[in-house]
């Protein structure tokens, strides 16, 4: 055989290779999706339907994203950080030109369902169509019935600012034909009505994994292994994990319990700030009280995380130990008492506190640093706060303080380092 | 040995926000916000009377309108301070008037102002500006709109005296390239595009060298009316 002949088949060899796997990557793409069709019916809402989408698209916090800060609600422009890029949200106001105002029904389920957009570009996950996908047909609809009231507002959508190959179509195709299957979401029923309630409003619109998850090297979620906890993309916040009780599990509280910090922001043992405050500000608060009760019956039955295996004795090193005792004094006893005691609804206890224990330290950091306020909410309209040290210590001494504050009063916290504190 | 524990940092802490804050007539609806206040303590100082920081301004006294605008400005993204924005995201219209309301309440002495060390040139090319403006420039005098005293107007113009020289000239220099604004009419903006550098040291080294005389007020109305249409000047629920 002569060389030309080996290339030629090692060509040809390969250029079938490639054609396979672009077939592939299109079919994986296009699977599970609905033909739109040539001539769309026009859209007529139903009674009740507008109402019935602007309370989902609040389950959904579609405007948290959607909005820039202090832009036109639905407008978009807000910028969404990840490790790959910035994404700005797009308009979602019925404009013709720089809204949704020419998409139909069917395109608006297409976006949803399957992550493409009207012009049958794929969409970015940062969009979670990954979670949405398990939305009703029906609840679909009711949202686009919602956007469609709104006034039409002329902002263009700005360019994302990917990274190569990221900004790719064909890099998220490939992505996509890895990571994204769509799906619908299946009752369970074997269990309680209010518990797939619970499961469909989690799993489905309220997107809880893309935070609550965790995401491999490319960014996607692992659904499998549940709410286990993460990073935020792009953020120094941690979101706990949802099934650990030393974490933010809930299967050992009063179901009124979890349904009062969803609605509020707070409860006497636990409290929202950072993200989370965001959620309940603009979501969570909104939502009736039988929807919230479902979603604590669904966080409830959680299988339970494996126990953490009991630490080792956490080292604490004494001159750590005094200076974090020394600045907790000055700085923290005022509001949390000499010994984390805090004042009953007023400032929260740190001794015994799961956040301060919690095996991450990066939301402490966070919240040493930049202060914050609870979410003012109905149930909670004129939330206490926390101030800002950022500028008043430098990372060692908020080091020994937080430290100090994780060592003292019975609570177990490992000593957060100056190297800890240089990464958050 | 074990004493009945008299004092604790709290009630330290509840006493000497309660004292200072109301003068003695510390009422329980006042102390309570007062606690509800104390995340602005690091930057504002208790009772926002500021502290020796060298740029955050004080909040105690200042026009309830102007510290509501302000608040909503660096929620929804007018000013340009992020840990203003980050603390105020998730708080509502109500809460940011009741915030504006209690600091604009409360009214201490102001501590003496540090002596400046600019040339006296630079100095007297302040006042000139303050007082009388640049017509040539088209730059109004700030007496004009922030009170012949300087300690602002009801019920949304600032008082200009007993602040930071740095704050002062960041402000005027946020306003020169468009970072801080204001809702329209934003009268403050179409001032501050005439400002360059020499304007923005001379009129901060000499606002920030002010005494601002013992019970000194802010000024109820202009005399002459509001030179142009300002937001600040607007109506405040």
């Amino acid at each position: 055989m002569s060389a030309r002949r080996v290339l030629l088949r090692t060509v040809l060899g390969l250029g079938l290779a490639v054609a396979l796997l672009v077939g592939m990557g299109v079919a994986l793409n296009r699977r599970g999706e609905d033909q739109v069709p040539k001539t769309a019916t026009p859209f007529v809402a139903a009674p009740g339907q507008v109402e019935r989408g602007r309370y989902l698209a609040l389950a959904g916090n579609c405007a948290g994203c959607h909005t820039a800060r202090g832009g036109e609600p639905y407008a978009g422009g807000r910028s969404i950080d990840t490790p790959f890029g910035s994404i700005f949200t797009s308009n979602l106001t019925p404009d013709p030109i720089t809204g949704i105002g020419l998409w139909n029904a069917d395109h608006f389920w297409r976006a949803m369902h399957n992550g493409r957009s009207r012009d049958g570009r794929l969409l970015y996950p940062a969009f979670p169509y990954t979670s949405f996908t398990q939305m009703t047909r029906e609840d679909a609809d009711a949202i686009y019935a919602w956007l469609r009231t709104l006034p039409p507002v002329a902002r263009a959508n700005q360019a994302h600012t990917l990274g190569f190959p990221y900004d790719t179509q064909v890099a998220l195709a490939v992505w996509r034909a890895l990571f994204f299957t769509p799906g619908r979401f299946e009752p369970q029923p074997q269990r309680s009505a209010e518990w797939n309630r619970g499961a469909y409003l989690v799993g489905g619109l309220g997107h809880c994994v893309e935070c609550h998850g965790s995401r491999n090297s490319l960014g996607a979620t692992d659904t499998a292994r549940g709410f286990v906890g993460g990073m935020l993309p792009g953020e120094s916040w941690y979101a706990p994990a949802l099934d650990a009780a030393a974490e933010a599990g809930v299967a050992a509280w009063p179901v009124e319990e979890v349904v009062t910090l969803l609605k509020t922001g707070r409860t006497a043992r636990a409290s929202v700030l950072g993200p989370m405050a965001e959620v309940v500000f603009r979501s969570t608060q909104h939502l009736s009280d039988a929807d919230l009760r479902a979603i604590a019956t669904y966080l409830q039955a959680l299988p339970p995380a494996a126990q953490a295996p009991s630490v080792t004795p956490v080292r604490r090193r004494e001159n750590v130990m005094l200076r974090g005792e020394k600045i907790y004094a000055q700085q923290c006893a005022w509001c949390h008492g000499e010994r984390g005691e805090g004042v009953l609804d007023v400032f929260p206890p740190l001794a015994g506190n799961r956040a301060v224990n919690m095996h991450n330290a990066s939301n402490l950091v966070q919240v040493v640093r930049r202060g914050g306020f609870l979410p003012a909410t109905e149930g909670n309209p004129r939330p206490y706060g926390m101030p800002p040290f950022g500028h008043l210590l430098d990372d060692q001494e908020l080091a020994a303080v937080l430290s100090y504050v994780r060592g003292s009063w019975g609570n177990t916290g490992a000593e957060v380092t100056l190297r800890e504190m240089m990464q958050r | 040995m074990s004493l009945p524990r008299l004092f604790t940092w709290r009630k330290a802490f509840i006493a000497v926000l309660g004292a200072s804050a109301f003068g003695g007539v510390h009422t329980q609806a006042a102390e309570d916000l007062a606690r509800r206040m104390a995340a602005c303590i690091t930057c504002h100082g208790r009772d926002g009377q500021a502290t020796n920081s060298d740029y955050f301004p004080r909040l105690a006294g200042k026009p309830a309108g102007y510290l509501y605008n302000q608040l909503r400005s660096f929620r929804d993204g007018r000013r340009q301070q992020a840990d203003m924005s980050y603390l105020l995201a998730n708080l509502s219209d109500a809460y940011l008037h009741e915030m504006a309301h209690h600091f604009a309440s409360l009214d201490f002495p102001y501590p003496p102002p540090a002596a400046s060390d600019l040339a006296p040139a630079t100095l007297a090319r302040g006042r000139e500006l303050v007082r009388s403006g640049d017509a040539t420039r088209g730059i109004p005098a700030c007496v004009r709109c922030h009170g012949e005293a300087l300690t602002g107007v009801q019920p949304g113009i600032p008082s200009l005296v007993g602040l930071p020289r740095l704050y002062i000239a960041s402000q005027l220099g946020a306003w020169v390239t468009g970072d801080r604004r204001a809702m329209a009419p934003d009268c403050m903006a179409d001032v501050g595009r005439r400002l360059d550098s020499h304007d923005i040291i001379a009129i901060a080294g000499w606002l920030a060298a002010q005494p601002v005389p013992t019970g000194a007020k802010r000024a109820t109305s202009l005399p002459s009316g509001p030179p142009v249409a300002c937001s600040a000047m607007e109506a405040h629920q």
